[in-house]
């Protein structure tokens, strides 16, 4: 217990900050995500080469690279200068969203053909069928890996530490500077972790429950 | 009335469609004036289906012109799904949208296709369910409802957008026998109001008493092109006489 009690603080602003990082990077990721994985279906050919090497690119390139790139390397561009926070941002959500248009588009896949052809035939315009028919039942469909690809998210934010930003994952590194218990240390940190996805898993329980589509 | 001043509901000139090396529609000729009712009768296979989906270009056709009341069928796009707007189809697999409500089914399109206010829409999606007899099942999900109270639903989605013209693609075929007669009595009442409309069926009965006009099709061609007492007492292809002995007999 000394271990956490000793250093409430450190556990408190480490998880703090693990925790805005992972939901600025599942909002943003949804959203690129999604998008994504629009273009991949889109009738447009350029759009849909767009998306598939996105995905080609970024889901087979290791995180910690990704994170690299965006530390070291893309100041060189000298585009717009990011803190080590928002470089955390960016790189886990275009590395999540790789993953979450892959799931997405396996969601608009188990959506009926018929579905997008009624909603052609109404008059509704490709952009309006995706908006309003075939993404709603995409989504409730792919909750499961959804929220998997999510609980991937929360612990990918530890390789944050790895570049100047002090979430839960850089806790270690000060613990062992104090000489401090690692197997207690450690196990705390894992707790912490598993307190986190606790809730991830009760949201996909409530979605799965709510939006169960009968078919 | 002339051609020039009035034109055809829906015109087909010299369409063909393949399906890779498969000839499915061939030089398909055919004239829809408004509010004619026409059936389109034939095996499975004939391309009567597909006909019937390239009208509203959900197929699309490899040569040949389309129109409908006068327009020429665009390319996809906006002006397309402008142009399906005013054309009503009706699906042998009703095709309601799985995770929204009966009335918010009939309520989507004109909503966002028509912008018309949500509170009035859901007015005439009621009026519309009304109509067709399942009112009382507007806040229920598609899957549950029985099939022709589906199916009804279905129209009632297309009408809500008051089409020009309504296509049914076999809409009474996945239904069980005895809930056939309830989605035909929709489709009559919707004919004897002057719709016009062209539907794919094998309800002969339906041919009979509320079609204008009986077309046959075989192979991909139009091979009768009559009215149904004409077409059911003295059909004259060998094709047509064929297929009546087949389906008459049981």
């Amino acid at each position: 217990m000394g271990v956490l009690t000793n250093n409430l603080t450190l556990f408190r602003d480490g998880f703090a900050t693990t925790l805005q990082l992972f939901l600025y990077s599942a909002v943003l990721s949804l959203l690129l995500g999604t998008f994504l994985a629009m273009l991949r279906v889109s009738p447009v050919p350029v759009f849909r080469a767009i998306g598939t090497t996105y995905v080609t690119v970024v889901r087979n390139s290791p995180l910690t690279l990704v994170f690299g790139f965006f530390v070291f390397a893309y100041p060189y561009l000298e585009i717009i200068k990011f803190d080590f926070f928002t470089s955390a941002i960016v790189a886990l959500t275009l590395y999540t969203s790789a993953f979450i248009c892959e799931v997405v588009r396996s969601g608009i896949n188990t959506v009926p053909v018929g579905q997008a052809e009624a909603s052609r035939a109404l008059g509704l315009t490709f952009p309006q069928m995706l908006g309003s028919v075939v993404l709603p039942q995409a989504l409730r469909s792919v909750v499961p890996p959804l929220v998997s690809t999510l609980i991937a998210l929360l612990k990918n934010t530890t390789i944050a530490a790895g570049f100047s930003v002090s979430e839960a994952g850089a806790i270690r590194d000060s613990l062992s500077e104090q000489g401090a218990n690692m197997l207690l240390g450690l196990t705390w940190i894992a707790f912490g972790f598993v307190v986190l996805v606790i809730p991830l898993t009760l949201l996909q329980r409530v979605l799965e429950k709510r939006w169960s589509v009968a078919r | 009335m002339t051609a020039a001043s009035t034109p055809p509901m829906i015109r087909m000139a010299g369409v063909d469609k393949f399906f890779g090396p498969l000839h499915v529609l061939k030089d398909v000729q055919l004239e829809v004036p408004k509010g004619q009712v026409v059936v389109v009768l034939g095996p499975s296979g004939s391309g009567k289906s597909t006909l019937c989906r390239a009208i509203n270009r959900l197929e699309p056709i490899d040569s040949g012109t389309i129109e409908i009341d006068g327009q020429p069928l665009p390319a996809e796009g906006k002006e397309l799904a402008q142009l399906r707007a005013d054309v009503g189809m009706v699906f042998q697999s009703f095709n309601l949208f799985a995770h929204k409500s009966i009335v918010d089914n009939v309520m989507l399109a004109p909503v966002k296709v028509r912008k018309t206010p949500a509170a009035e829409a859901r007015k005439s999606a009621m009026a519309l369910l009304e109509r067709v007899g399942i009112a009382n099942q507007a806040d229920k999900f598609p899957a549950q409802l029985s099939g022709g109270q589906q199916q009804r639903a279905a129209i009632a989605r297309a009408l809500a957008m008051r089409p020009k013209v309504m296509l049914f693609d076999e809409p009474t075929s996945a239904l069980d026998p005895e809930m056939v007669q309830e989605v035909l009595d929709v489709m009559t009442t919707l004919a004897k109001e002057g719709m016009t409309m062209l539907v794919v069926t094998h309800e002969m009965g339906f041919a009979r008493k509320a079609a204008n006009r009986v077309i046959f099709m075989s192979d991909g061609e139009i091979v009768e092109d009559s009215t149904p007492e004409e077409f059911f007492s003295a059909p004259k292809s060998n094709r047509a006489k064929d297929f009546l002995g087949k389906i008459l007999t049981h």
